[in-house]
């Protein structure tokens, strides 16, 4: 039998296992969603905002693992989409965006809604795909498939031009496809390997750095053995968080510019540092030149490219990093000799000392204004059981959240690493819950980004999913005002946000629950309120508004050179400062 | 230093703008670039001509490597290779001046492909010493107008040591 490009389209997500797709009609997707209209296999959330499709595909994928699928319109469809393209290719998220165009005997004309979505999306997708004749379609959605989630994975994007949506032809689904320029390396090379695991059992100071490959190629369990039988203490990135226990005695948690200060001096005055799944982003390597200065450094990765583009790298080995890593446990265990506690005792103990000297710290006044690090440290302590998803934003909060949420499993974590792109939390907490309906999905906002998707609300409403939003409302993009702090003298230069919404008011406009906790003594009973909701519930924390994140790596500084509290003139400047950040210090704020 | 890239990749559209993308987006140099169908008419050749450190060449090397379209990279100076290139130039020439440009154009074994009263238009092939040379010469005869293509190269085949019939080596 004949199908339309529709069916055909929909019958091939079905064959990929597609449950759910966040989608915004047009009209050159009118046959497609008339189609999806009269199925029930696929779910349809329809967002607000084309945007706002394509992070919680984000949401779905890094929760799942598994691809996710967004469809838009063509033009201004699929201009809005492209920052979530641009963000799941920076952080290497599986995604598949279909993407409507106007018919092949229109394109090039500027028709009504026409964009050249294949030169828009060619440098922020992994590969992207123009569909002319309908007879390609079902081979095309399978190629698509199959890069996204293949290698290093990625976003690609499907542009679907009217006239072949509404083509029929005979549908038969390709059970494989072999594309002669792309074979991932999965297996690493044997030599490589046994020439890191003699690295490894020589070095005296050896550091895990643990990025986000080691999340999407499920690793965790094979990272967990080799630390554990290698006695080697973890460093994450914000990328890798999840990937090994938060609360294990050897992670030393988030490294980088706002990492803990054990995570950056270890990773400073190592002899080997062992990447797995990383790619030595500024905001790990600080000054690259002298980025772990003493160490031989061994890089897994499955993207050849991201190997020696930033640093020098002594033992490159290009594969998947749980078949990496298995291969390397396999020879490990057969050397290690059991003392690997006594023989690294020394590194140990130094790197204790350094826990103990500058741990993450903060001051929570009982009755002082609410410090945004103790609303995060709260949220975890009162969710952990629950095994929760959390997203952020991006900013101070987002940094927070990584520094005091400390996450046990992979696939927990959603947050906006490469192309820091504010207004990803939200929509990324709604695709998660829309994947996972049972669970616990929290997304800690700040008062700034939230407000890039607010309007999802009405989707998390409509399509109950009741994701619970924490705003750390500090009535400022905090992390711009903590640099202009910190390097422009206090000049607040648009990054105070004056009368921001009322945001409990607003979350009911919508139709969610909005609650507020003002004193710290509200603080667990809000949050536990939220929890208990089975609703979508938006909880406004006013914070205090000049607390800064630390430790700190000033932009182009040495790891081991950190900011670690308010420089004194600053503490100085600050001594004035209003306390609550309320309406009535609206006047000292902009003259501070 | 100066590096040539041969890449085999897809024939088939878009394939251009990915790699001069790829190119304009990573900030790495072209310097030429030449694109033609190969034996197989499903495959394209590119010959690049590029300039970087040796880390920023392994760069366009594994980038291009990573791109889905391409097939196959190869950087020629890390093995032997000969490259030419063409360049078509139209001179304008005086009366007194066609006996000379004839005479340039013999040096360097050009052929003139087109001739009017006032003008020759000179094709000739070889490295780019060799048509900077006739460049130069033809310069002050007056250049009309001059469009190279740019190089196009290919790795020299290896001399296999003849063991058993040494008559048949190749002379080069």
């Amino acid at each position: 039998m004949k199908l339309t490009g529709s069916e055909i389209l929909i019958e091939c997500l079905k064959q990929e296992g597609v449950k759910t797709i966040f989608a915004l009609p047009g009209g050159v997707v009118l046959k497609i969603f008339d189609m999806l209209h009269q199925q029930k296999d696929i779910e349809v959330v329809l967002t607000r905002h084309e945007q706002g499709a394509g992070h919680m595909a984000e949401g779905y994928a890094k929760a799942t693992g598994k691809a996710g699928v967004c469809l838009v319109t063509s033009g201004p469809g699929m201009t809005n989409v492209i920052t979530a393209l641009a963000d799941a290719y920076m952080d290497s998220v599986p995604l598949v965006c279909i993407s409507g165009q106007v018919s092949t005997s229109l394109i090039g004309n500027d028709a009504f809604q026409e964009a050249d979505n294949i030169g828009l999306s060619r440098p922020c997708t992994k590969y992207n795909f123009l569909v002319k004749d309908v007879n390609d379609l079902a081979t095309t959605i399978k190629e698509a498939f199959y890069i996204a989630t293949t290698g290093r994975p990625g976003p690609v994007l499907v542009d679907i031009p009217k006239d072949v949506s509404m083509a029929k032809t005979e549908f038969t689904y390709p059970s494989s496809v072999s594309i002669r320029g792309y074979n991932p390396t999965y297996e690493g090379n044997k030599w490589q390997i046994k020439q890191a695991a003699e690295a490894i059992m020589k070095a005296k100071k050896p550091i895990l750095y643990v990025g986000g490959g080691v999340v999407f190629s499920q690793a965790s369990k094979e990272l967990l053995e080799l630390a554990e039988m290698t006695q080697i203490p973890v460093d994450m990135t914000l990328m890798g968080l999840g990937a090994f226990p938060g609360e294990h005695s050897q992670s030393m948690g988030m490294m980088g510019m706002h990492g803990t200060y054990c995570a950056n001096m270890a990773v400073h005055y190592s002899d080997l540092v062992i990447a797995v799944g990383a790619r030595f982003d500024d905001r790990v390597t600080g000054k690259v030149s002298e980025f772990c200065p003493f160490a031989k450094v061994i890089h897994i990765d499955i993207d050849p490219t991201s190997i020696r583009k930033n640093i020098h790298v002594d033992i490159p080995i290009v594969g998947d990093c749980k078949a990496v890593l298995r291969e390397l446990n396999q020879i490990l265990r057969a050397t290690v000799n059991g003392n690997q506690k006594d023989l690294r005792k020394p590194w140990w103990d130094q790197i204790r000392e350094w826990q103990q000297a500058h741990p993450l710290a903060y001051q929570q006044e009982p009755d002082g204004a609410i410090k945004p690090q103790h609303v995060v440290k709260r949220l975890y302590e009162l969710t952990k059981d629950r095994d929760p998803i959390v997203s952020t934003d991006v900013g101070q909060h987002q940094m927070w959240t990584a520094q005091y949420f400390k996450l046990a499993r992979p696939n927990r974590w959603l947050t906006s690493g490469g192309l820091g792109t504010m207004g990803f939390g939200f929509p990324a907490a709604m695709g998660a819950q829309a994947a996972f309906r049972d669970r616990l999905v929290l997304c800690v906002a700040g008062d700034g980004s939230i407000q890039m998707n607010m309007q999802e609300m009405a989707t998390a409403v409509v399509s109950k999913l009741p994701v619970k939003v924490i705003i750390l409302n500090n009535r400022f993009h905090g992390m711009v005002r903590q640099w202009q702090d910190l390097f422009y003298e206090g000049r607040y230069a648009s990054s105070y946000l004056d009368t921001t919404p009322d945001f409990v008011k607003l979350a009911e406009a919508y139709g969610a629950v909005g609650l507020r906790a003002n004193k710290v003594g509200d603080l667990d009973a809000v949050l536990k309120e939220a929890i208990a909701t089975d609703k979508p519930v938006v909880v406004d924390v006013p914070t205090y508004p000049y607390e800064n994140c630390y430790p700190m790596i000033p932009a182009g500084g040495c790891n081991h050179e950190m900011i670690l509290e308010d420089p004194p003139d600053l503490k100085q400047r600050m001594a004035g400062a209003p306390s609550t950040g309320s309406d009535e210090d609206k006047d000292t704020i902009l003259t501070a | 230093m100066e590096h040539i890239i041969s890449v085999t990749v897809e024939n088939k559209f878009g394939v251009l703008s990915r790699v001069a993308g790829l190119f304009s987006g990573r900030g790495f140099n072209i310097e030429s670039l030449s694109v033609a169908p190969t034996l197989d008419p499903s495959m394209s050749q590119m010959t690049i001509v590029t300039s970087g450190d040796e880390r920023i060449v392994e760069q366009i090397v594994k980038q291009l490597n990573k791109l889905i379209d391409v097939i196959k990279v190869v950087d020629l100076n890390e093995s032997e290779f000969v490259s030419r290139e063409t360049a078509l130039i139209k001179v304008h020439t005086k009366a007194e001046d066609r006996a000379e440009a004839l005479r340039i154009a013999d040096i360097f074994r050009a052929n003139v492909i087109d001739s009017t009263p006032s003008t020759y238009t000179i094709e000739v092939t070889g490295d780019p010493k060799k048509i900077e040379a006739i460049i130069n010469l033809l310069q002050p005869l007056g250049i009309k107008e001059l469009i190279r293509t740019g190089r196009v190269a290919i790795a020299r085949e290896a001399i296999r040591p003849a063991l058993s019939q040494p008559k048949k080596i190749a002379r080069e």
